[in-house]
């Protein structure tokens, strides 16, 4: 198990954060991610692995119109 | 009809001359008040006071109205006015979104002051031909057009009785009428309004600005609260402004570099960004369209789910790739290069009194698709489309339109109405030829599409006392909240965006607050205080765009590259420091992020003090209908059976297993209600009002905004609650 915004998400093996927006759906084009308080830029998203009790934020920069 | 026939039956009622004057540092320091009863035009001075309280804008439209109405004064009765106003930092052309105008009056559909923020040339050629703001008092025996030669220094009311009264030809009309030549058409703004804004309550004002390579004057929308309606009434048929001569400077301002350093800033990283952030520049506004969908906030047959299969086919890129003309500079006053205006060329109409003519659609905004589109169940571009264009030129509100069109096809489609009492018309979700059709009755002022006009409000009470609907209901479904339809998201799953509706000053329009992704996506504002700290802040932040004559779109719609790596993302510090900037830069004072918010605070209790000064603004008032809270059906319950199930056991303890869906739906009523309530003694709290709402003496003198005819408003009010 891992948490996603201070929520509980169900842990995959080879989970990325790519996989994980993925699998939330979460297409809007202006989010910050953060693993453990590390901020991980969208060029790495593909390659970095989320561990099983990571912390994450998937934080969407978006104020509505 | 040609130009001169329409010009040679003008009727000169009154000519006013005036000594052209200068901008200082944001202000012309007077302002321009017409009276179309008496025909008089005088000018008046703008106090200390006026600059130090109320800023500009709609705090300068505020303040005119207040001075102007009783508490007794209705949206039609002469007194009314309709206050037109920049803003100190309106007219700039260094940074984007800095041509805007704001326009205030009593509102037809909310009966307290409604405020409305709208882009074309008007604001800036009203500043640069002398004036901080424009108001009008009064009615007019006969249609008039009101005249104003910032170059020459004259204004004038005339007769005009030929002039047609829809938006795009009479903005053509006027446009080639005052211009002396195809080039100095773009010295011309034009207000408008529209045929149905002669019966509809939620009729708009067109704001003009010529295209010179399209070579047709476009329209933006001061949109909600039926300001188009009132304009009407006075019998205005337009308000055309002449100013030659626009350039960078204008404003006087005390520090030029200030502004240009941040525009410079925001231009590159709109340059290198925008195409990999929201798209601003390829579709404006509806880039969200389908990112609604996906977040299940899009709303679908009036507001009861939150997506739909068949979202695709409206989505933002079947309008870039089959409608909306790409690579124009889009912006709606000089120097916005997130040029958001989009504007779909050559679109041939299919019905109206139109049908067959090719014409430039301004949009559609997100607004627009959302609520004449999946809110109604049309899935058609081509439909939204013409909506979207009869609209607009016949002087309606997309908003309100989609959201009541929306309401009586949900009363349709459960036998609440049926053909006979809809005059034939079937309308079912998904008939677009029927939403059309009764657009073109509204602007005929007839059928069932005259009373669509009036509003969710009034339709509620027509359908409970000739129809025999249950009155309960309605007031569920029926998303309308102090008279103003509810704009175009899903709040189900948002307390704090319940909140960003219900808790506001005009309505529920979603200008003082968008929190949902920070609430329900982001869960960043978990506690009733983290929602109340964003409902005060958001709200007042927005607030300053409508007092310096700005645009929101590119204080979030835009981000700078290391904004993730900063304190406060959502806030975008970088862009608050340029807005810091810009107004010192403007007026060569000193304030701080902080007394930014402080100027918002003054202006945003002022306008709750009037709205309890008209008889309304106490936390009654505040009450939302229930849909935008959570479901109110067998259907909207079991679609999302597994979340709503989910949420009782783990947020209500309750156990949904054996229950029948009316037995959970009561349950979820219930915890929803009180959560709602408990945000609401949250917010209030944390705005300085008390628990009804009426903001405390305390809290005024705090903010300044301690004038008499304010406490002695309040008075009554706090000596009643402390007593009670």
């Amino acid at each position: 198990m891992i948490k996603v915004n201070d929520r509980d998400f169900e842990w995959e093996e080879g989970l990325t954060v790519e996989k994980l927006l993925e699998k939330k759906r979460y297409v809007f084009p202006k989010i910050i991610v953060k693993v453990n308080g590390e901020l991980i830029k969208k060029e790495d998203w593909a390659k970095t692995i989320i561990n099983d009790g990571d912390d994450v934020k998937a934080i969407h920069v978006f104020g509505g119109g | 009809m040609d130009i001169k026939t329409l010009r040679d039956a003008h009727k000169l009622l009154t000519e006013f001359k005036y000594e052209l004057g200068t901008v200082e540092r944001g202000y012309t320091n007077r302002t321009l008040y017409i009276n179309i009863s008496d025909n008089i035009i005088k000018s008046k001075p703008v106090t200390q006071l006026m600059k130090d309280k109320f800023i500009g804008g709609k705090g300068f439209g505020l303040w005119y109205l207040w001075n102007a109405v009783t508490p007794e004064t209705k949206w039609n009765d002469p007194e009314n006015e309709i206050v037109i106003a920049g803003g100190p930092i309106c007219g700039i052309t260094q940074y984007p979104g800095a041509g805007k105008s704001l326009v205030c009056t009593i509102s037809p559909l909310t009966h307290i002051p409604i405020d409305s923020n709208v882009g074309g040339y008007f604001g800036p050629y009203l500043k640069f031909s002398g004036w901080d703001a424009l108001e009008i008092q009064g009615k007019a025996e006969k249609d008039v057009i009101i005249y104003i030669d910032g170059n020459k220094g004259i204004v004038t009311i005339e007769e005009a009785p030929l002039e047609a009264i829809d938006g795009h030809v009479i903005s053509e009309e006027l446009t080639e009428m005052y211009a002396d030549s195809e080039e100095d058409k773009k010295n011309i703004s034009v207000i408008s309004a529209g045929t149905a804004s002669d019966y509809a309550n939620i009729g708009i004002l067109n704001f003009s600005f010529y295209d010179l390579r399209r070579q047709v004057a476009r329209l933006k929308q001061a949109g909600r609260g039926g300001i188009g309606r009132v304009f009407r009434d006075k019998k205005i048929k337009a308000i055309v402004i002449k100013f030659k001569g626009t350039k960078g400077n204008l404003n006087n301002p005390a520090n030029q570099s200030l502004i240009n350093k941040a525009g410079i800033k925001l231009h590159k990283q709109i340059h290198d960004l925008d195409d990999v952030q929201c798209r601003m520049r390829k579709i404006g506004t509806a880039n969200i369209i389908e990112i609604m969908d996906e977040y299940d906030l899009l709303p679908v047959h009036n507001y009861q789910y939150g997506s739909h299969p068949d979202t695709h086919k409206i989505e933002s890129n079947v309008f870039i790739e089959k409608y909306i003309t790409q690579n124009m500079p889009d912006g709606c006053w000089y120097g916005c290069s997130l040029s958001c205006a989009k504007a779909a060329d050559n679109f041939e109409l299919k019905t109206g009194p139109y049908k067959g003519h090719k014409v430039t659609i301004d949009g559609p905004e997100y607004e627009n698709a959302a609520g004449l589109g999946a809110n109604c169940g049309i899935f058609d571009p081509e439909i939204i489309l013409e909506a979207n264009f009869y609209c607009d030129t016949y002087g309606v509100d997309t908003i309100s339109f989609g959201t009541i069109c929306a309401f009586v096809m949900e009363c349709y489609e459960r036998g609440i109405i049926n053909k006979e009492i809809t005059g034939g018309l079937e309308l079912n979700f998904g008939n677009g030829f029927a939403q059309l059709e009764l657009l073109h009755q509204m602007s005929r002022g007839e059928g069932f599409g005259y009373l669509v006009g009036l509003g969710v409000r009034r339709l509620k009470e027509i359908f409970v006392r000739d129809y025999g609907a249950d009155p309960n209901f309605l007031n569920d479904i029926g998303m309308e909240q102090k008279g103003l339809e509810v704009s175009e998201y899903l709040p189900k799953e948002s307390l704090a965006q319940q909140g960003g509706y219900g808790l506001t000053n005009k309505g529920p329009q979603h200008d003082e607050a968008w929190l949902i992704f920070m609430d329900m996506v982001n869960n960043q504002i978990p506690t009733f205080e983290d929602k109340a700290e964003a409902l005060h802040y958001f709200p007042m932040f927005r607030t300053w765009f409508g007092l310096m004559g700005l645009c929101k779109l590119p204080w979030n719609d835009t981000t700078p590259a290391n904004n993730a790596e900063t304190d406060e993302p959502a806030k975008i510090p970088e862009h608050v420091q340029n807005y810091v900037d810009l107004f010192n830069g403007i007026t060569g004072m000193n304030i701080d992020k902080h007394e930014l918010i402080r100027q918002s605070e003054r202006v945003y209790n002022f306008q709750r003090v009037f709205n309890i000064r008209m008889g309304k603004g106490l936390r009654k008032h505040d009450a939302m209908p229930y849909r935008s809270m959570g479901p109110v059906t067998v259907e909207e319950y079991e679609s999302r059976q597994e979340r709503y199930d989910k949420q009782l056991r783990e947020l209500v303890g309750y156990d949904p297993e054996g229950k029948t869906t009316e037995e959970k739906i009561k349950v979820m009523r219930t915890y929803r209600e009180d959560q709602y309530e408990k945000l609401t003694d949250a917010v209030y709290k944390r705005r300085g009002w008390t628990p009804n709402g009426v903001p405390t003496i305390e809290h005024l003198k705090e903010i300044g905004m301690d004038l008499p005819e304010v406490i002695e408003v309040v008075k009554p009010h706090l000596q009643q609650e402390a007593c009670c």
